[in-house]
């Protein structure tokens, strides 16, 4: 990721944080909702694409960090895990694993 | 349905009042009221999330039809994987977010003073919009297609429904040794790959069924738009010697009784023609004022919000939008994810998230058993929209694996949309 990018999380992080975007961070919430359209609604998968609701945080993000790295086999994630922060990872492992 | 006075009350609350006085409600109102118009892939999704996201807004989703018929995965009808039941979903779980649906359609807007005007005579007044009517399909601009439509001769089935029932049909009825001819429009058009996907599907379904059959495929563009690997790869290895693709063989006409299409070059006879003819955004972001691009086709919007760029209050997402993303079902429930969200944002007084970032993806199979992807994820940065991350890309050549996970795609994107 580029620098600028970094610093715009940051910048925006604060925000959050701050209050005036409130409690919950809706960069987080916003991302985790464009991965359900595969995952599935509150990310229960029906068919061959696994779920991610109630994942546990570590698994979460040593599968995106093994995804991007290409250490771990994937047909697709790749290409999406290389899109995402550090950060953004563990918010989105947070935001799973908190998922019934 | 018509909505008599009564019922509009009902349906949209603390708006109604304010229509009926032809004075817009505020956002200081204690529950603001956004209008969704069009239960698609993009207004579906964006009504959902919504409520979801913001408990206090009152929404309603105005949409004519009974029944969401998708698009994704209708080439699988064409090429008898799949039937029109299969594809065929109901809005019945929408109403359990708190949504109004309200069966009409949307005949004018005024923006000035924040209400819909429907087919029925109702007047629904709104804080903020959202328009995603998908596209309004340019069939002028193809001479003789509107009467080659009319007599059921000639159809795009570029929006699935009656029309793509009609083509399986068409194509049923076809003999062996007989040719489908297809047309590919200009882009930008709905949904890059589909065209070509289309043509794998029923070349697909020529080889088990008639084996001896044609498909041309008239391309108004200088080459394959999408997944170019992944397509060439199927026809020359998959269905060798049975596609003819012309590129630049944009159609003029085409005539419903001699069965030909026009081009530049040529009159290509054929037994089946399917003429995709070009696009625009949806005839009801013309009505707010919002199909505003140079050549007034497209809606240019502010894609971290997808508020228009010159109707206040007005939203649009999905196919209607201009921007470098691609049109896509998946994309479309992107757009209406980040919109909700600003929305949330916007009506609550605080500022929406800078950096949105979202993804698309287009499964397409190119056998009863093997499909491909391309995928992308999008960064906004201010100034420049949406910057495509690195790593994205497309499958050289369609495999088991990747059909698997078409199909689970589509089950779970029609469940995101409707449950
Ligand atoms: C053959 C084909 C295959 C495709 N395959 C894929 C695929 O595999 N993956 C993918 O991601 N995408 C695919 N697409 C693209 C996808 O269908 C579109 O990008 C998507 O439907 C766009 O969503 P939308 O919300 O903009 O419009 P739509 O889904 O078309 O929804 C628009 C809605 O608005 C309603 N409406 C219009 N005007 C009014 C009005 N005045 N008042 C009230 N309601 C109104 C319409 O009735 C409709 O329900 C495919 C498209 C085609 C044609
Ligand atoms: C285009 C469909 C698609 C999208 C979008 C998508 N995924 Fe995936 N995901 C898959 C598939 C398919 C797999 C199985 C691995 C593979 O083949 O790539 C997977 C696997 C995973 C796994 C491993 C699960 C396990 O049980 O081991 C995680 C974690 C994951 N995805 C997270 C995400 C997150 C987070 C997002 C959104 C930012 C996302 N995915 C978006 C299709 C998708």
């Amino acid at each position: 990721m580029t620098k600028k990018i970094t610093l715009a999380i940051v910048g925006f992080a604060g925000l959050a944080l701050s209050g005036i975007a409130g409690a919950a961070d809706i960069h987080t919430q916003s991302i985790a909702s464009t991965c359900m359209s595969c995952h599935g609604p509150g990310g229960k998968s029906q068919g061959a694409i696994p779920s991610l609701a109630g994942l546990d945080k570590e698994y979460f993000v040593k599968s995106m960090k093994d995804f991007k790295a290409g250490t771990r086999a994937a047909s697709i994630m790749k290409r999406q895990a290389n899109g995402y922060t550090d950060a953004e990872v563990e918010a989105l492992a947070a935001y799973f694993a908190g998922l019934k | 349905m018509t909505l008599n006075r009564r019922d509009f009350l009902k349906v949209s609350g603390a708006g109604a009042a304010a229509a009926l006085t032809g004075c817009a409600t505020t956002t200081s109102s204690a529950r603001p009221h956004v209008v969704v118009v069009g239960a698609g892939f993009g207004g579906a999704t964006c009504a959902k999330y919504l409520r979801q996201w913001g408990p206090n807004i009152d929404v309603t989703l105005i949409e004519p039809n009974d029944k969401f018929v998708s698009c994704p995965m209708s080439n699988w009808v064409l090429g008898g994987l799949r039937t029109m039941d299969d594809i065929t979903h109901g809005y019945d779980n929408l109403p359990r977010h708190g949504i109004k649906m309200v069966k009409d359609m949307v005949v004018a807007i005024d923006a000035d003073k924040r209400f819909v005007k429907t087919r029925s005579g109702a007047s629904i007044a709104y804080d903020r919009l959202v328009l995603a009517p998908g596209i309004e399909i340019l069939t002028g601009s193809v001479k003789g297609f509107n009467e080659a439509e009319t007599t059921g001769k000639v159809v795009h089935a570029w929006k699935a429904g009656p029309q793509t029932a009609l083509l399986r049909k068409q194509l049923e009825a076809m003999p062996d040794g007989g040719t489908f001819v297809m047309s590919v429009p200009a882009a930008p058009y709905r949904c890059p790959p589909g065209p070509y996907e289309r043509a794998c599907m029923v070349a697909n379904y020529f080889k088990q069924a008639k084996p001896k059959s044609k498909i041309i495929l008239l391309d108004g563009n200088p080459d394959v738009v999408s997944k170019k690997p992944l397509f060439t790869d199927a026809w020359n290895t998959l269905y060798a010697g049975m596609i003819d693709y012309r590129p630049n063989n944009a159609p003029l006409a085409v005539d419903g009784s001699k069965m030909t299409v026009t081009t530049e070059f040529d009159d290509v006879r054929g037994d089946v023609l399917n003429v995709v003819p070009r696009q625009r955004a949806g005839e009801l972001c013309a009505m707010a004022g919002a199909r505003n691009d140079s050549a007034g086709n497209w809606c240019t919007v502010n894609l971290a919000t997808f508020e228009s760029t010159t109707v206040p209050n007005v939203h649009i997402i999905g196919d209607s939008v201009l921007s470098n993303l691609p049109k896509s079902g998946h994309m479309a429930t992107n757009h209406a994810k980040v919109c909700a969200a600003a929305i949330v944002e916007l009506l609550a007084g605080r500022q929406p998230d800078p950096i949105p970032v979202i993804a698309n993806t287009c499964y397409s199979a190119t056998s009863s058993t093997t499909s491909g992807y391309v995928a992308n994820v999008f960064r906004y940065e201010a100034g420049k929209g949406y910057v495509s991350a690195p790593e994205g890309g497309a499958t050289p050549k369609g495999d088991a694996l990747n059909f698997t996970y078409n199909e689970s795609w589509a089950k779970n994107i029609w469940a995101e949309v409707l449950s």
